[in-house]
């Protein structure tokens, strides 16, 4: 996984300009901002707000209303486990509680070196092989208590 | 000749090591100093039998699968480059009983080869529909899929023609086509399955929809949970415009139409047409009070054709062959074909396109074979998070949507999704709720609060406190999401929780252990 870039105002400011002129552009513009840093730190809202004529409120309610736009920065990998219905009926919540009570991993949260962040998800449209999860946003479908156990292993380089 | 080998790049497909397969039966064939041709196409969609790997033989395409990586050498020697038998294999792939019992119209080159492929696309039959309409005025093509009885495939059911026909007779400085691929439902994966299997398809029908509507520009918004389709799509893009299919003079026609991918955040509720119309312009994704219908003041305040995926996709068919033939097959008022989607617990999940009107029990046990776990079938809840779970007694309804309705439920995007005997539907009722809280837009109160309310009503029942006094209660809440909330998310969440009442009374009054009720 690609690390993200460090803040850099000036290379925010050119990644909304770049992308300012589409049609209702706020969303590519945060999408871009978080893919380049990895989270919408919030020095960027007024530098978005003022390309697109928006007021501050607004660029902050757009980032707090997607669950997908984080204000901190995540974990160097990242885990997101599938929690719709389809994924329920083949056990998807006892691979959450396995997380927590093997792994000490809550889902939302990064684990404590930054090495890891376990998100929840509702639906990746993978719903007869459940459990679904995407790791780093490629998919894994048939998840089990010990391939998670692997997952963790090798994403936070320490024992299974 | 080359022997041509398949194997799926679709992400389901991949969830499960097609890349590694592909991988190994590069590197076996190397080994061995034998050439082939490996060519990624998209999924059949019988997902228990991914990865799905064919090999074009002298006697046609044959099928082995599930292959696992372990397999490829054994595989080899048994000749499956020629189409030899192995314990994996499926036989001519045409003749696999789970696929040749569909009516695969929609879907019908779903899997056959690189979906990326204009070539491919166009020697199975696309761009025909587009060829069709590019000779008809737009008013012919609106009566072509009115008289079709399509109807639109995101879940309301709503008849296509009148939609189509209002953006039409709608005046506005611009017209938009936007197709809904913000596919949230679980249990539900058709549009990915286009996007990633049949791109090309879902592009020539935006182009029939803007001809026949007069609009130059298409939005595709496509929710973020499907990463590799969106990548599919984005590519698809590009290689049309290099074709010439999309740009100021679509195929040469002198007609202007262009597409751009848009990218969701994660919102469910933005699979609600107006607030993904709100999210596409930058905001919020808050549903919109109707009217004005998006058909007559839509995207930036212009008239616009909001569609699903799937609607989008027949259209270029019913072109192609006509709308009499669509209208031929299915029952009632449902016209057509349904894609169903097989999933949860269930041994053979997967996309079955057949005529609508089979029941859910042929559906659960005739094509899906019962659960994967072995245990007793429980309960079926169709349609997506909004939808009805059905208990045993009613898997004799057919499905379509009048049916579905009838029983209390709905068909939705067509989603079917299968829980064993170890589901405790209190716990699901619980989570219809918590799932409304989690996902409401928060515009109107009886969904904000009501959802919140649910949650704890319910866990208040469970935890045995009055529970009669709170059934009232619950009874009551439902009502007035029911009655009161001003879009589906809201007013069709009672649906799952009652049912769960109606149907699974026992799983609200089990006893409480270690505790006194009441």
């Amino acid at each position: 996984m690609n690390r993200p870039a460090h803040w850099d105002e000036t290379r925010a400011r050119r990644i909304i300009a770049d992308l300012a002129p589409l049609e209702g552009a706020a969303l590519p513009i945060l999408q871009a901002l978080q893919d380049t840093f990895g989270y919408v730190d919030r020095r960027a809202v007024p530098l978005v707000a003022e390309a697109l004529g928006l007021s501050r409120a607004e660029v902050t309610g757009t980032i707090a209303f997607y669950h997908d736009f984080r204000t901190a920065p995540p974990g160097r990998h990242r885990l997101q486990l599938c929690r719709a219905e389809a994924c329920q009926a083949c056990g998807c919540e006892t691979l959450v509680a396995h997380l927590d009570r093997r792994h000490g991993i809550a889902v939302g949260s990064t684990t404590a070196d930054g090495a890891l962040t376990v998100d929840e998800v509702y639906c990746l449209g993978n719903c007869a092989l459940g459990p679904a999860l995407l790791v780093d946003g490629e998919p894994v479908g048939r998840a089990d208590a010990g391939l998670l156990d692997w997952l963790v292993a090798d994403l936070t380089g320490g024992p299974a | 000749m080359i022997p041509r080998v398949y194997v799926p790049g679709d992400s389901a497909a991949l969830s499960v090591g097609a890349d590694r397969v592909a991988r190994a039966i590069a590197a076996e064939a190397a080994q061995r100093g034998v050439a082939i041709e490996l060519v990624r196409n998209g999924s059949r969609g019988l997902f228990f039998l991914e990865p799905l790997v064919e090999v074009e033989t002298a006697h046609g395409r044959v099928a082995y699968g599930p292959v696992a990586v372990t397999d490829i050498s054994a595989l080899f020697d048994a000749g499956f480059l020629a189409g030899h038998g192995h314990a994996l294999a499926q036989g001519p792939s045409a003749e696999i009983p789970w696929l040749s019992r569909q009516t695969r119209l929609t879907l019908s080159r779903l899997g056959l080869d690189d979906p990326l492929s204009p070539e491919a696309f166009q020697k199975n039959g696309g761009m025909r529909g587009l060829g069709r309409a590019l000779a008809m005025t737009p008013a012919a093509i609106v009566e072509a899929v009115t008289a079709s009885g399509l109807r639109g495939r995101g879940g309301a059911g709503f008849p296509a023609g009148i939609k189509w026909r209002t953006v039409a007779g709608a005046v506005g400085a611009r017209k938009y086509v936007v197709c809904n691929a913000d596919e949230g439902d679980s249990g539900t994966f058709a549009d990915r399955l286009v996007l990633e299997g049949d791109p090309f398809m879902l592009i020539e029908g935006m182009i029939i929809a803007g001809l026949a509507v007069g609009a130059a520009k298409g939005f595709v918004y496509i929710r973020s949970e499907y990463p590799h389709g969106f990548r599919c799509f984005s590519r698809a893009l590009e290689i049309a415009r290099a074709a010439g299919w999309l740009g100021p003079s679509v195929a040469g026609s002198g007609y202007g139409f262009e597409i751009e991918a848009r990218l969701g955040a994660g919102a469910y509720i933005c699979g609600e047409e107006t607030a993904l119309l709100e999210s596409l312009e930058g905001r919020r994704g808050l549903i919109r009070a109707k009217p004005p219908l998006p058909a007559v003041a839509g995207l930036f305040g212009q008239p616009t054709l909001v569609n699903n995926v799937l609607t989008l996709a027949a259209v270029s068919h019913i072109l192609a062959d006509g709308a009499a033939g669509y209208a031929g097959l299915g029952t009632g008022r449902s016209r057509g074909t349904l894609t169903l989607q097989l999933g949860g617990n269930v041994k053979r999940g997967g996309l079955y396109e057949l005529p609508f009107g089979l029941s859910l029990r042929e559906v659960v046990y005739g094509i899906g074979g019962g659960t994967r776990s072995g245990r007793p079938v429980r309960a079926v809840q169709v349609g997506g998070p909004l939808g009805a779970y059905l208990p045993d007694s009613l898997l004799d309804t057919p499905l379509d949507y009048e049916a579905l309705a009838a029983a209390k439920g709905l068909l939705g995007h067509g989603g079917v999704v299968v829980f064993d005997d170890t589901v405790d539907m209190a716990a699901q009722a619980r989570f219809a709720f918590a799932f409304c809280a989690r996902e409401s837009c928060g515009k109107c109160t009886p969904c904000r609060i009501g959802a919140v309310r649910g949650v704890e009503v319910i866990d208040r029942i469970v935890a045995g406190q009055a529970r009669t006094e709170n059934r009232v209660v619950l009874d009551e809440l439902c009502q007035l999401m029911t009655d009161a909330s001003l879009c589906a998310m809201g007013g069709l969440t009672p649906l799952p929780v009652q049912s769960a009442l109606t149907h699974f009374p026992e799983d609200f009054e089990r006893p409480v252990l270690g505790a006194a009720a009441e």
